[in-house]
């Protein structure tokens, strides 16, 4: 399982946080791999996934349990509506991803 | 200590593996049989490849559609289109007496041939579209109204309902005479408004696919791995128990054996109820032809025929029923230039009555394969030009080989007639997936699966 894809490590650093920037990519990259036929580029941040994207409630769990595995973040289901949006989803993570780095 | 054992290495406990191996829980399916696959396994005989179960994938939509149950399971597997390597039907059609209603993988040919054969019913028929697009896939109280009670409000010409019924009943209806609304929507939309494909390597390119992806994510296979019992402790699974005596601890269950199947292993259950089992079996007859189905100027890719106004759907008395049936060739399905089919072959399936079949002396089984292939064949070539003097080669599989592959009781193509939506059992961590969890099909059963994982498996 570990083998066959980039490895993500948690660690706890102080100074160099991770930014929203940081934080957004590593979102795009979780919807790539989600959803790869899906253009990204044009992704508007404060208009929800589902009114952009062919995304349905499969495809959130997806996200959930794609930062579950890259960073042992566990979202409680009541959580759920906060990704909504990436603005919406990147301001609900920041304060838990702040303190975490992916080291590939 | 497994995270869950999967009872069942069909389409839908292999599905459910592999989300469940990707996000990292340790998983093991357990499989009765030395094969993979299920209903829809393969085999070789006399040199040649033979499926058991596969007509034709349901739900094809093309590259790039993001919608609909094949697109889902693409993405929800991590799979690419490609991968299953899909050739589109050339077009079928329900064949009744002195009257046909062709369709494909566009819908308009459908609705012209509606319009055509019976234009009194048009505003009729897009109300019955209008109702199957409203219909919301998860509620169980409207999955349980009566098809036909539903198609009588809308539609008032009683043979535009039995052509209708015909191919839903036969791809997916575990229910005799009636069908649930909710299956005639699901099948409705997989095989008219979708429509039907298939790989050219047939249904082992689909296993294989299943199976590399479940093992390369670290999932554990094992075949010759009957489970014989489910142990329980106070409302909760605790383990299982192989027919060699080895037992197994884990966290939860997902069995695809089938709900009376599933019940009858926990051991904290002495009475089933096997009335509540299905009773809808089939044989089906494979002819291999010394030239392509074409050369005889057929090039039909599924036949549904019937031959009366009323559609007969159920267990027949005798050991078969051959006023139905479905005539598959997979011969005639659009592949590249040059990747046609070595050998032509016909399938045709009928209904039959498993204990008629499980009763019959070896010599005598024997027997009736021979006679019923006969009249199978002599049944479909009313609907059909005649093949039976190009035949080089058959086989025949009963009700007594269903039971083999899957361990369904009776031998149950789609299993019982009741399906568990939510796939939830008495006891809080034991789930079922697959054919009596609701969807079947090879799309159905690998959604199923999907699905089940996705809602009880990785939540917690
Ligand atoms: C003749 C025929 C033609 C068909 N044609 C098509 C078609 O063209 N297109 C299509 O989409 N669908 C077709 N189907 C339907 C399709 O094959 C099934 O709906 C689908 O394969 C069901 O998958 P499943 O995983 O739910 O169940 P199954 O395939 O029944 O898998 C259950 C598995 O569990 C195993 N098992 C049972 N009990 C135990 C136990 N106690 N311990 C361990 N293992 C156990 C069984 O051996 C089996 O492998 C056809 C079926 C038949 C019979």
């Amino acid at each position: 399982m570990w083998a066959q894809r980039e490895v993500y490590f948690l660690t706890f650093r102080s100074g160099n946080e991770m930014t929203r920037e940081e934080i957004r990519d590593e979102i795009i990259d979780i919807l790539q791999d989600i959803a790869p036929d899906e253009d990204l580029s044009g992704l508007d941040d404060k208009t929800t996934f589902r009114d952009q994207l062919e995304m349905d409630s499969m495809d959130f769990l997806d996200i959930v349990m794609e930062l579950r595995k890259r960073y042992r973040i566990q979202i409680p289901e009541e959580d759920y509506p906060h990704l909504a949006s990436m603005e919406s989803t990147i301001n609900y993570l920041e304060p838990v991803m702040k303190d975490m780095q992916r080291v590939s | 200590m497994y995270d869950t054992i999967i009872i069942g290495a069909g389409m839908s406990g292999l599905a459910a593996g592999i989300r469940l191996a990707y996000y990292d829980q340790r998983v093991c399916i357990l499989e009765r049989h030395y094969t993979i696959g299920g209903l829809n396994s393969f085999y070789r005989l006399r040199g040649r490849d033979y499926d058991v179960g596969l007509h034709a994938i349901t739900n094809f939509t093309p590259k790039g559609a993001r919608k609909g149950p094949l697109a889902r399971l693409l993405k929800q597997l991590r799979f690419r289109w490609e991968d299953f390597a899909l050739s589109e039907q050339i077009g079928s059609s329900v064949r009744f007496p002195g009257i046909e209603l062709q369709f494909g993988n566009d819908f308009e040919l459908l609705r012209s041939e509606v319009y055509r054969k019976f234009p009194h019913q048009k505003t009729a028929f897009e109300n019955l579209l209008g109702r199957i697009s409203d219909y919301d896939d998860l509620d169980q109280a409207s999955f349980e109204l009566s098809a036909r009670q539903v198609l009588c409000e809308v539609i008032d010409d009683p043979l535009l309902i039995e052509m209708l019924l015909c191919p839903l009943m036969w791809y997916g209806n575990a229910r005799e005479d009636d069908m649930d609304f909710g299956q005639f929507c699901v099948m409705f939309r997989s095989i008219f408004l979708e429509g039907l494909a298939r790989p050219r390597a047939g249904v082992r390119l689909v296993i294989k696919n299943l199976v590399r992806k479940f093992r390369g994510l670290g999932g554990e296979l094992r075949l010759r791995s009957g489970v014989e019992k489910i142990k329980t402790d106070n409302g909760r699974v605790i383990g299982v128990v192989l027919e060699n005596g080895e037992e197994l601890e884990a966290r939860r269950v997902l069995s695809s054996a089938g709900w009376v199947e599933t019940m009858r292993l926990c051991d904290d259950i002495s009475h089933v109820e096997t009335r509540q089992a299905g009773q809808l079996s089939f044989v089906e007859t494979i002819s291999i032809l010394d030239a392509p189905p074409s050369k005889l100027g057929y090039d039909e890719t599924i036949v549904f025929f019937n031959d009366s106004e009323k559609f007969p759907w159920r267990k027949p008395d005798e050991l078969c029923d051959v006023r139905t049936g479905v005539i598959c060739s997979p011969n005639n399905f659009r592949y590249e230039r040059g990747e046609e089919l070595e050998d032509g072959s016909i399938r045709i399936t009928a209904m039959a009555n498993f204990d008629r079949w499980v009763n019959l002396t070896d010599e005598q089984y024997r027997l009736e394969k021979l006679r019923w292939y006969d009249e199978i064949s002599a049944s479909a070539v009313r609907f059909m030009p005649e093949f039976r003097n190009r035949v080089i080669d058959t086989d025949m599989f009963t009700p007594k080989t269903i039971r083999r592959f899957t361990w369904h009781e009776n031998g149950a193509v789609y299993g019982a007639p009741y399906k568990r939506l939510d796939g939830t059992t008495h006891l809080q961590n034991l789930f079922l997936c697959g054919t009596d969890q609701g969807f079947v099909g090879i799309v159905g059963a690998i959604m199923s699966g999907i699905t089940i994982a996705n809602q009880h498996c990785l939540k917690d």
